[in-house]
């Protein structure tokens, strides 16, 4: 029945197959906690979207400010660079990269997470992910915008980027697909695409949604433009469902493909620090490790702001803290077995290249990356700290801070001591921070707009996992007692 | 609902997925074909009590899937061995371990672009009007409504007949939707 007001959780959760969680939580960590009707959860979620442009609340246009500010600084620091050229960074001889591909490293890695939740948990069936894939998508999509800048300006001559594409140009020249860096190209820019098909997909039956509700000419417009007219036919669902399923299909291996290829950036070089096998999986792990940590960073705030805590509940916190850990772990175990494979090679430069990332010049940088990456996280193994918001809304901050500096360590740290003493050189920053500042501004700019405007939480998604969208349902603890009319459970073929 | 109205179909509207489950077994039952359930969201094993066959859509993305592959590798093998031919790091001008990556994401790209554009295309969409968005119940088919309609040029259309299938199957509204 659409209207499960009346109805009760049976006492004993373990019956409904849930995590048993401490008292305070126990009989409320269903998907979505609470009796909800369909109807409350379009309302519920669509509150913030359906305020009048000019009742945003306050701290949404200061927020909104902020990050345009840090935005159209971000646009002035591109200005300056164009003007003065890459001097204005810090880089040096044998430091030629720093921080234009940390930050690239760092935001695409941020939005691998996004995909995972989208599509990994959707292929193995994990419901618990309806709540949050939307949010996680967004920022999967607004993360490899900022990375894409950082690439696209690291190059300093940015109008000759078009040379990077397979484009027939006066020289007869065409791209060398032998080089990572090519490879990098391509698997970016088929991630940016294919994560925005599959979040608009997704969007289109709550952009609907928006439409039909819309009470304002513009909103039914911009909506009803978004929307592509969808009316909710079944026969539409079947083949949506497909393609949804076709492009989560497609994404999982594509976001593993993304980050292995960013890793061969490093990896296919013969330089010691870079040179090494276990770079792909440690990337792709040190990947959605991050990412899980900036989709906490963001959610924790929203779900308290925009009063969606029964939606996003305190198990899909747990749960995205247990991945954290494992992610963690994972990393910590490559950062261990990369100094194995260095000592265990017996190759000097390599056993050199390791030691002074630990002990050298740059080894604050190496420990506050141990710190937060892999010491802090390991809190996580208690149940009541993964359950404590404010701890974890700390840590996944801390992951944040550690993931950035893996990138520096990795980046900066292999190249500052060369194979000629006379080449070593030290890497000081000089307006870098402006940059990273600025794609800061440009993804909680894009954020706080898509919170503002397109549904955060995938409507028809939670409405499909609710108990009562069962066509079968007839409430708790009827299941079985012949209170189910015989026709709905005699098809026995669905 | 007056005789002289032109009509195009019908419009009855359910409460829950449970009713429209057993209305849809109904006129599936009844013989209809020219017929929709419109609902907010997917409800399992809808498609089945309609009796609507499975999507064409991963025959679509297949066959664009491997053209684009293919393609892929040919811009790959075509520029480097023959436009522009040129020895990189001593590898020959086919280098196809070197080549995998690239050719890779070209696939995955090719066949999301034909998942995505094939969707919409397959449901007829994107589709400014149509009939049913003049009913005002309808607005809520994206909130908490389910809805079945019957179009008025499927050959086992009779106004009287088919208004008492949709009563007596459930329906708490019935709307006559005009072209």
């Amino acid at each position: 029945m659409a209207t499960a007001n009346t109805t009760t959780l049976p006492d004993d959760p373990k019956t409904r197959g849930d995590v048993v969680l401490d008292e305070q939580t126990a009989g409320r960590e269903a998907l979505v906690r609470g009796d909800y009707t369909f109807h409350d959860i379009t309302e519920k979620v669509l509150a913030v979207n359906e305020k009048p442009i000019l009742k945003t609340p306050a701290p949404f246009k200061f927020g909104i400010a902020l990050a345009g500010a840090g935005f159209a600084m971000f646009g002035g620091y591109i200005g300056y660079l164009f003007w003065e050229g890459p001097g204005i960074w810090g880089n040096n001889n044998p430091v030629a990269w720093a921080w234009d591909i940390v930050n690239f490293v760092f935001w695409v890695g941020i939005g691998h997470a996004g995909t995972l939740i989208s599509a990994i948990l959707y292929l193995f069936r994990q419901k618990w992910r309806t709540s949050i894939n939307r949010y996680a998508e967004a920022m999967t999509i607004f993360a490899v915008l900022a990375a894409g800048s950082c690439v696209a300006l690291h190059t300093g001559r940015i109008w000759m980027d078009y040379y990077l594409f397979p484009i027939p140009n006066q020289m007869g020249l065409w791209p060398n697909f032998r080089s990572p860096l090519e490879w990098d190209v391509f698997a970016v820019n088929t991630y940016l695409t294919v994560s925005l098909l599959f979040w608009f997909t997704g969007l289109v039956p709550d952009f609907a949604t928006l439409r039909d509700r819309a009470t304002v000419k513009w909103r039914r417009l911009f909506y009803g433009i978004l929307a592509l007219g969808w009316r909710g036919s079944m026969r539409h669902w079947v083949t949506y469902e497909k393609a949804y399923q076709i492009l989560a299909a497609f994404s999982a291996p594509l976001v593993l493909s993304v980050h292995t290829i960013v890793s061969f950036d490093f990896a296919v070089s013969q330089l010691p620090g870079w040179h090494t096998t276990i770079f792909p999986p440690y990337f792709v792990a040190g990947a959605i490790f991050s990412g899980f940590a900036m989709v906490l960073t963001l959610m924790i705030p929203a779900r308290e702001w925009l009063g969606l805590k029964d939606l996003v509940t305190i198990k899909h916190i747990e749960n995205m803290n247990k991945i954290i850990l494992v992610t963690g772990t994972m990393v910590g175990y490559a950062y261990g077995m990369e100094f194995f494979v260095a000592a265990y090679s017996g190759n000097t430069y390599e056993g050199f290249t390791f030691i002074n990332r630990m002990g050298g010049p740059y080894w604050w940088a190496y420990w506050i990356m141990m710190t937060c990456n892999v010491i802090t996280p390991q809190l996580f193994w208690f149940k009541k700290f993964r359950t404590n918001v404010k701890l974890t809304f700390v840590l996944s901050i801390f992951v944040n801070i550690g993931m950035w500096f893996e990138r520096f360590v990795i980046t900066v740290t292999s190249l500052h001591r060369d194979a000629l003493v006379s080449s070593w050189d030290y890497f000081v920053p000089v307006t870098e921070v402006f940059f990273l500042l600025g794609t800061f501004g440009l993804f909680f700019f894009l954020f706080l707009l898509f919170i503002r405007f397109f549904p955060v939480i995938a409507m028809s998604e939670v409405k499909a996992v609710m108990p009562q969208a069962n066509p079968h349902w007839e409430g708790y603890g009827h299941g079985a007692s012949g209170a189910v009319p015989a026709g709905a459970v005699a098809q026995g073929d669905h | 609902m007056s005789e002289n109205v032109p009509t195009w179909g019908l419009l009855a509207q359910y409460e829950d997925p449970h009713a429209i489950y057993k209305a849809c077994e109904q006129v599936r039952d009844a013989g209809y074909e020219q017929w929709d359930a419109c609902v907010p969201f997917p409800v399992h094993g809808l498609d089945k009590a309609m009796g609507v066959k499975p999507s064409r859509l991963p025959w679509v993305v297949l066959s664009v899937g491997l053209i684009g592959s293919g393609l892929g590798l040919w811009l790959e093998a075509w520029t480097s061995g023959s436009a522009y031919p040129f020895i990189v790091g001593g590898k020959p001008l086919f280098s196809l371990p070197a080549f995998v990556p690239v050719w890779y994401e070209v696939t995955v790209l090719s066949s999301c672009l034909a998942a995505f554009f094939g969707n919409w295309i397959l449901n007829g969409l994107p589709r400014p009007h149509h009939p049913a968005f003049a009913s005002k119940a309808f607005e809520r088919v994206t909130d908490d409504k389910f809805f079945i309609m019957i179009e008025a040029a499927d050959p086992k259309f009779d106004r009287a007949k088919t208004e008492a299938l949709l009563k007596s199957s459930g329906a708490t509204l019935v709307e006559v939707l005009e072209p």
